[in-house]
């Protein structure tokens, strides 16, 4: 264990015994090991991070936690003393509760009703008392600086505050112990902010938190202490003024990691895709994309940042194929294609890889040999006139595994079974190892480990260093930031600026994804916009 | 790959295992009524006399081959559609249509050259229920309508089409009931022949020869690699460029011309005419024998003849046993029920589920208001 510094000593009163000890935990599933003799403190009044890449066993750890699953080896004592936890409800009632990523909330009913599903309070034996409900909720809300209105309907609620009614779901049951896998997946910059605040004084009244990621710079903001985990074991634990963000990523991947790829210097030559004036329309039929007009050119990457649901669905599947325009027009190396399908787009050399990989980019009960050939399966060598070649498959296969590593027990196992940031560098092959003319990177490193995301950072500088034009939209601020020669950024299904990428700062990206440039300096924003545009 | 087989035998295998322990409990039940008193003997004298006549002697082979000749290709079809992620529940009415084209063709040619009458009247057959079952893939892709819903109202269409045609336009003059003229040279060859009343048509010999095509086309083929993708995955599919709309028309068309040839092979092989009330239920059965195959055209045949067995050994059960026909319906619809319960047969038996089960999410999106693929 580390050194415990004064500063620290504030949450770690040596009397008090951790609000809840992992001690040993081993789970074993046939043929791995999920987790190999964990020991995990938490003291009461800590945020204490949970820290590894996918896979590592940080779920698993924590279904044992919530009841979910049963260790072979090892015990679990709260306040000192050993329990057993015999299911999720067994987990609420000793104040354990759990904010899972994907929120189990039930969108027509309202908040102070989502609250007391699964555990009602009741006026008598038939009917709830609602009015005690709300003013519980009422002053659970007060308490932890959050007021909010029992009687909403949860799907009215932006996501987060959504977010906050799980948390508010976890108080109401008493939770000691408030594990939150992921809270700031889903949250922009300035949500996230205010979960921390609220995290924050839910630790100064002496709750204890684990929380769950991936993002460095994220848990040195908020965590009180660190455990890294990787492969099912724990490799090391850090106090926040001891260490880096560096340090943290070495540990988590087990060797050195670049964080910031260096994105060097583009050299971008003429326009390959020119969108011009376009306007698209959601299913719904409303305009989503509203006169979008913008170029990228050969040799750079051209960033699109904006919160979620700001079109950014819809523009990509316009300019993918997988969507009719409604106006406005596409054009590759001059050409127009606008109308043209996703077929056509890839015989004229457009690599696309979607934001959800497991809906439209791999068929996760096939092998990966058919995964890989996706759009090629009907050419040669992969199919001589209607029959298809498996030996071609096969050898293509085991080429993206040696090149992309790809970690995968064979190249005929299914692609379901490759965790995350394996299916995405599947994708990742089958989009990247050709010649492209544009590469169209939708979220490519939505949900990845750091190690996965560094070498999908690197295959794109490394197309866009080959003559590529890359778009590349995503809600990561970091992401767009690091890479991006240029920056646009939608809000509202506009265009509302084009930022250069080595001048934009962080502030002004993220004010202008929040606000669409009507915030303060948003003249001096929109006039960026004109120049760079 | 031995691994992979063995898992995806486990569900039919416990299936048909707790069928028949199910079934051995209701025939204890109510062997009061058969024998008098109870006797815990009558499933084995039952399950005995059904092994007799359906596999034990020529006779029976014969039977078990005729029987399960309509339903391998109706299960195929149903299977096919499956892997598109398509639930065909009109076999019964693409078998009927291909019924009644092949008969009135037959009927016109029953003169001609069997060269050319059997041929003509078979593919004519076949075209029909092709057509058939594109009609409802072309309302599915265009229109976003439920094949489980289109093609059981096209089942009673074809019952009305074929009333009408075999009343009217095909009725053989001077019969004593509605029937259409007989195949003459139309009638598939008798492989042979032993006077018993037990004949094996040529037919028999179509699913060894369908099933190995359909395998080819669904697993060597680039169009079955679509079909299979646009099942897993129509978003995928899309994304790949493929044309869901056209797949999904093509696999019913081809699903229809199973189904069509099976029908064609009945009226041609065994019925030699079309009744205007054709009783069959192969369209359902189809569908049994296509989920206990685990939608795997090869599982098909297995799963056919055991369905073929069960009906050819019908009769001898009854006799010997004293147990009615009605029974095997009831061995039958129990393999259904754990087929589709098949949490509760791997809890049973203890294996882990391998994956999803596909053809069963098919089924159980049927009635949730799943998608469509049209996009």
């Amino acid at each position: 264990m580390a050194p415990m510094t004064d500063a620290n000593l504030r949450h770690d009163p040596p009397v008090v015994a951790p609000a809840l000890e992992m001690r040993g935990i081993t789970k074993r599933y046939p043929g791995v090991i999920a987790n190999d003799r964990i020991d995990l403190k938490v003291r009461p009044g800590e945020i204490h991070a949970l820290l590894g890449e996918n896979g590592a066993g940080k779920s698993t750890l924590m279904n044992i936690l919530y009841g979910l699953a049963r260790p072979d080896e090892g015990e679990i004592l709260l306040d000192g003393a050993p329990v057993h936890i015999g299911g999720p409800a067994d987990a609420i009632s000793r104040g354990i509760s759990m904010v899972h990523q994907h929120f189990m909330l039930v969108p027509v009913l309202s908040v102070a009703e989502n609250i007391l599903l699964g555990d009602e309070t009741m006026a008598n034996a038939i009917f709830l008392d609602r009015k005690e409900a709300s003013r519980r909720i009422h002053e659970l809300g007060a308490r932890f600086g959050f007021e909010i209105d029992p009687d909403e309907k949860v799907g009215r609620l932006s996501v987060g505050w959504q977010q906050r009614v799980e948390i508010l779901k976890a108080l109401y049951r008493e939770a000691r112990v408030l594990v939150l896998d992921e809270p700031t997946a889903v949250l922009t910059p300035q949500e996230t902010k205010e979960i921390f605040a609220v995290l924050r004084r839910l630790r100064d009244e002496g709750h204890s938190i684990i929380f769950i990621s991936h993002k460095l710079y994220e848990v040195l903001e908020i965590a009180d202490r660190i455990t890294v985990i990787r492969r099912g074991a724990v490799v090391g634990e850090r106090l926040p003024s001891e260490t880096t963000e560096d340090d943290l990523a070495e540990l988590m991947v087990g060797r050195e990691v670049q964080l910031t790829v260096d994105r060097g210097t583009s050299h971008p030559t003429d326009v390959a895709l020119a969108v011009t004036n376009l306007v698209v329309r959601n299913d719904r039929g409303r305009e989503v994309v509203q006169d979008v007009s913008f170029e990228v050119r050969a040799g750079e990457i051209f960033g699109i940042a904006g919160v979620a649901g700001n079109g950014q669905d819809e523009l990509v599947e316009a300019i993918t194929g997988l969507r009719k325009p409604f106006a406005g027009r596409i054009a590759l190396d001059g050409r127009d294609i606008t109308a043209a399908g996703p077929r056509e787009l890839h015989l004229l050399g457009v690599g696309f890889v979607p934001a959800d990989r497991q809906r439209f980019g791999l068929i996760l009960s096939f092998p990966l040999t058919d995964n890989i050939v996706l759009n090629d399966y009907f050419s040669p060598p992969f199919a001589r006139g209607v029959v298809r070649d498996e030996a071609a498959c096969l050898v293509q296969a085991n080429e993206a595994i040696e090149r992309f590593d790809i970690r995968t027990p064979s190249p005929t196992a299914l692609a379901g079974t490759l965790s995350g940031g394996n299916q995405q560098k599947l994708v990742v092959a089958r989009e990247f190892d050709r010649e492209l003319q544009l590469l169209v990177l939708d979220q490519p490193t939505r949900g990845l480990d750091v190690g996965s995301v560094e070498f999908i950072h690197r295959q794109a500088i490394a197309k866009r260093d080959a003559g590529t034009a890359v778009l590349l939209v995503s809600a990561e601020l970091d992401e767009v930031l690091e890479l991006c020669d240029r920056i646009g950024v939608m809000y509202r299904g506009k265009l509302v600026a084009v930022l250069d990428g080595s001048s934009a700062d962080r502030e002004k990206v993220g004010l202008l994804m929040a606000t669409g440039g009507r915030g303060a300096d948003a003249s001096s924003v929109l006039a960026t916009g004109t120049e760079a545009g | 790959m031995v691994r992979r087989i063995r898992a995806a035998l486990a569900l039919p295998a416990g299936a048909i295992t707790l069928a028949l322990v199910t079934g051995a409990v209701v025939m204890i039940l109510s062997s009061p009524i058969v024998t008098g008193h109870l006797d815990p003997l009558l499933p084995l004298a039952t399950y005995w006399a059904i092994v007799q006549g359906s596999l034990l002697s020529v006779n029976g082979l014969v039977d078990t081959m005729v029987a399960a000749t309509p339903l391998i290709l109706v299960g195929l079809s149903v299977a096919l559609c499956f892997k598109a992620g398509l639930f065909n529940i009109g076999g019964q009415g693409q078998f009927l249509i291909g019924a009644v084209a092949a008969a009135g063709v037959a009927a016109a040619l029953s003169t001609a050259s069997p060269w050319i009458a059997l041929p003509a009247s078979l593919v004519v057959g076949v075209i029909a229920g092709a057509l058939y079952g594109m009609i409802a893939g072309a309302l599915k892709a265009f229109t976003g309508a439920h094949e489980v819903v289109t093609t059981i109202m096209l089942n009673y269409i074809a019952i009305q089409v074929i009333s009408y045609l075999v009343t009217g336009p095909l009725r053989e003059p001077g019969a004593s009931f509605a029937r259409s003229r007989d195949v003459g040279n139309a009638a598939v060859p008798l492989l042979f022949n032993q006077g018993t009343g037990h004949e094996a048509h040529l037919g028999i010999l179509f699913p060894f020869i369908a099933v190995p095509i359909v395998w080819w086309l669904l697993y060597r083929t680039t169009l079955g690699f679509e079909i299979r993708t646009v099942g897993a995955n129509p978003d995928v599919a899309r994304y790949a460029g493929m044309r869901p709309r056209f797949l999904v028309m093509l696999t019913m068309a081809i699903g229809g011309g199973l189904g069509g040839l099976a029908g064609g092979i009945e009226i041609l092989g065994v019925q030699h005419y079309m009744p205007a009330a054709y009783s069959t239920n192969v369209g359902f059965d189809a569908i049994t024998v296509a989920l206990l195959a685990r939608a795997n055209p090869v599982g098909v045949v297995f799963s056919g003849l055991l369905l073929g067995a069960l009906r050819a050994g019908a009769p001898l059960m009854q006799i010997q046993a004293g147990v009615p026909v009605q029974m095997i319906d009831l061995l039958q619809g129990l393999i259904l029920f754990f087929l589709a319960a098949n949490v509760l047969v791997r809890k049973l038996f203890g294996t882990r589920a391998t994956g999803g089960v596909d053809e069963l999410q098919t089924v159980a999106r049927s009635y949730g208001g799943q998608k469509n693929t049209s996009g």
